[in-house]
């Protein structure tokens, strides 16, 4: 069925026309536009279609299996694409106002949508080479994408995330060449079964390469270096973007690893990867607690967030799975939209670091109110997103009798928010350092505060009433782990 | 630049054609025919690379069909495109449909995968050759 | 045979890694393109050092016989492609690095992240 491709062509064709377009402003803007809402209306048409029928997938080119490429769309990859769907919408809404947009150089259009193609490919793929060739999809754009601020300080960004990303995917295709050698298969479903085959001697260092190269990817503890040294370069639409999806392709390639395909994870990989979980969440949010820049902040809570999911992850349940995609989901949302918060702060108030602004309640309540409620959802107070994410993971944690983790999981959400009240407090509620400052008024800010809202209304959605997401997240777990819902 | 090698001018006008036609036929009868796309983009880039080297990145740019960016545009839709017939006989997104077309009293071949190859080379030259020429043209004030 | 591919494969993977923790930028990425080809060579053996013809079912016949295996081949090609890219790419960058910060020196290369001799607070930086 071609709807099984479309999450991965009409991002593709959209960059390729916007490519082809890049003389003429007008045109490109249009056929962005034009291509974004297309892909939210495809998301929205697969989420029906993969809700009432299972899975929808198709073989490519109709080779036989082994050498055809399988895309699979389940419930897990729908959901990621309708969020990046919706942030590549609210992206390019955002690329209208004068909130902190990217340079207008012909390069932007072309390479978000590269992006999120890559992401959506990687999200839906069920073949293991495959998914590789998405991640350097993803990577070239995203590189593109670093590198067009044009300073050296983007420079040097784009290179820390090419090295360290590009260490990532030689991993990845070293794992892929040993899982080829150990099994012959690569196709996800086929491998399932190969890997019951093989000495689990053999396939746990294979998994373990695997697992190191999807963590770099995801920006887990030892190798998260890329992300605080890239992140807080980017002008706000192509952050919204990054944050939402680029860790969550490590997340979802993971989950469908270890849950699925790699099924059932040995012990002690699991238990490795809870401690990397653990030191992820604590070293993210130490990290954070140390900077002052609100877009540096937010990068390393990131990181603290991703700790989250692989915690969900290392309970190798389906319950922890569940909670695994409702975090993930969760996390897209609310990070993206502290980012936009962000960019808008400094709209108003003239720069990122938090020592040279402040006064912002009282100059603009109503930006204040939308920071407050994501950054509460951030945090997990209820009845926000944040809070049925993170019960989730901890009753799990609690079910399965790990205490350690879920006392780690608790106080690092007290840590949480005392970086959210740091931001808070010096951006909103302290006076303007520089007395005679006010906020400045003839920008154009009404794309921003619609793209901002709509993300607003999704987080408080699905805070308040959560059953049909999670009712979905759990189908999407048993969907991964080969069950029918 | 500015040390000129005249032999090397006069040799690289006729040379640069040569080369293109070259690629063409490369694209057309791979190493193990059928069709070669990306050793024949790699043809056309050797084409274009050394035309910078012996003239300078600019000239080369001049001589491209289109800008490299928008060339590489061209072929990865040209390639997307290709996989669209197939939908319409029912058949998988990429299915590559065979036909025999009859043209002065010879039978041809002819299919989509013509079509994908063409992309690839497009691709391949816009890309692999836009950055030859830029890496040329980075060094170019060097030298 | 597959001594001598081991061999090649240790030797390049080994020599990539020792270039890729070079202080010197154009070593770095020198490094890392010849991990990649290294780790493109591992998975070209990944389909099995077992035939030298190619993989094309004869005129007349339907079924392929002892031959290479193409998928590792189809993937290997693949992979090349990329990490060619990847390889140009880098070069530019750095071509630009180099033009920009005058120096060649990795670690002379903060401006993206704080210094590790800052003071207990990070530094305000003048520009947002």
């Amino acid at each position: 069925m071609i709807l099984a491709v479309a999450p991965l062509l009409v991002p593709l064709a959209t960059a390729l026309l916007c490519t082809v377009s890049y003389g003429s402003p007008r045109l490109q803007s249009r056929f962005s536009i034009a291509g974004a809402l297309a892909l939210l209306i495809t998301a929205i048409i697969l989420v029906i279609e993969v809700s009432s029928n299972h899975v929808v997938s198709l073989t490519a080119g109709n080779w036989p299996l082994p050498y055809g490429i399988e895309v699979v769309v389940d419930r897990l990859g729908v959901a990621l694409t309708l969020i990046a769907a919706l942030m590549l919408t609210i992206s390019l809404l955002w690329q209208n106002s004068d909130a902190d947009p990217a340079p207008t150089s012909g390069f932007f259009h072309p390479l978000i949508h590269g992006l999120v193609a890559g992401s959506c490919a990687a999200f839906i793929t069920a073949d293991l080479f495959n998914l590789y060739v998405w991640f350097e999809v993803a990577l070239i754009c995203a590189l593109g994408l670093l590198a067009q601020g044009g300073g050296l300080k983007h420079f040097d960004a784009t290179l820390k995330y090419f090295v360290l990303n590009l260490v990532g995917t030689l991993l990845l295709l070293a794992a892929i060449a040993l899982t080829y050698a150990a099994t012959g298969h690569l196709n996800f479903a086929n491998l399932r079964l190969a890997v019951q085959q093989v000495d689990p001697a053999v396939m746990l260092p294979i998994t373990g390469l695997l697992l190191i190269a999807f963590l770099v990817k995801a920006a887990a503890f030892p190798f998260f270096a890329w992300l605080p040294a890239s992140y807080h370069t980017l002008p706000a639409p192509s952050l919204a973007v990054f944050s939402a999806l680029l860790s969550k392709i490590g997340i979802c390639a993971l989950v469908r690893m270890l849950s699925g395909t790699f099924h059932p994870p040995s012990y002690l990989l699991m238990t490795l990867l809870a401690g990397i979980a653990l030191l992820s969440m604590v070293i993210g949010v130490l990290g954070a607690a140390y900077h002052w820049d609100i877009r540096r902040i937010l990068a390393f809570h990131s990181i603290s967030q991703v700790g989250y999911m692989l915690l969900a992850i290392a309970l190798s349940s389906r319950q922890g799975d569940a909670a695994t995609i409702f975090f993930a989901v969760h996390h897209s949302l609310v990070k993206a939209g502290l980012f936009l918060c962000g960019a808008l702060i400094f709209c108003m108030a003239g720069h990122y670091d938090l020592r040279r602004i402040g006064g912002l309640y009282a100059a603009r309540p109503f930006l204040s109110v939308i920071f407050l409620l994501f950054a509460l959802s951030l945090v997990g107070i209820p009845p926000l997103t944040g809070f049925w994410g993170k019960y989730l993971i901890i009753r799990e944690c609690l079910i399965q009798g790990q205490y350690l983790w879920a006392g780690v999981a608790l106080s690092v959400g007290g840590l949480t928010f005392y970086s959210m009240l740091k931001i808070w407090k010096e951006a909103f509620w302290k006076p303007h350092p520089d007395a005679t400052w006010s906020p400045t008024k003839e920008k154009k800010l009404a794309p921003a505060y619609a793209g901002i809202c709509t993300l607003l209304f999704v987080v408080l959605w699905l805070g308040l009433y959560p059953e049909p997401l999670l009712v979905f997240v759990n189908d999407a777990a048993m969907t991964i782990r080969g069950g029918i819902p | 630049m500015t040390s000129r090698a005249h032999m090397a001018e006069i040799f690289m006008r006729g040379l640069y054609p040569l080369l293109l036609i070259a690629s063409v036929v490369i694209l057309f009868r791979g190493h193990n025919a059928p069709g070669g796309g990306f050793i024949g983009g790699l043809m056309a880039v050797a084409a274009s690379a050394s035309y910078a080297l012996v003239f300078n990145a600019t000239n080369a740019l001049n001589r491209l069909p289109c800008a490299p960016v928008r060339l590489a545009g061209i072929g990865i839709l040209l390639a997307l495109l290709s996989g669209v017939p197939a939908i319409s006989q029912g058949l998988p997104y990429l299915t590559h449909p065979w036909w025999t077309i009859n043209l002065f009293q010879v039978e041809l071949a002819a299919s989509t995968v013509m079509l994908f190859d063409l992309g690839v080379y497009l691709a391949v030259w816009g890309t692999i050759g836009g950055s030859c020429l830029l890496l040329i043209h980075s060094i170019e004030g060097e030298a | 045979m597959s001594w001598a591919v081991i061999l090649a494969l240790g030797t390049v993977i080994t020599a990539g890694i020792y270039l890729a923790l070079s202080r010197d930028l154009f070593r770095c990425l020198i490094g890392l393109a010849l991990l990649g080809n290294g780790i493109n060579l591992m998975l070209f053996t990944s389909g099995r050092l077992n035939s030298l013809s190619p993989p094309i079912i004869p005129a007349g016949d339907t079924v392929l016989g002892a031959t290479a295996n193409p998928l590792a081949q189809a993937l290997v090609l693949t992979a090349i492609v990329i990490s060619f890219a990847m390889l140009c790419f880098s070069l530019i960058l750095a071509i630009r690095i180099v033009q920009e910060n005058r120096s060649d020196d990795t670690i002379a290369l903060r401006e993206a992240e704080p210094h590790s001799n800052d003071p207990l607070k990070p530094i305000i930086e003048d520009e947002p």
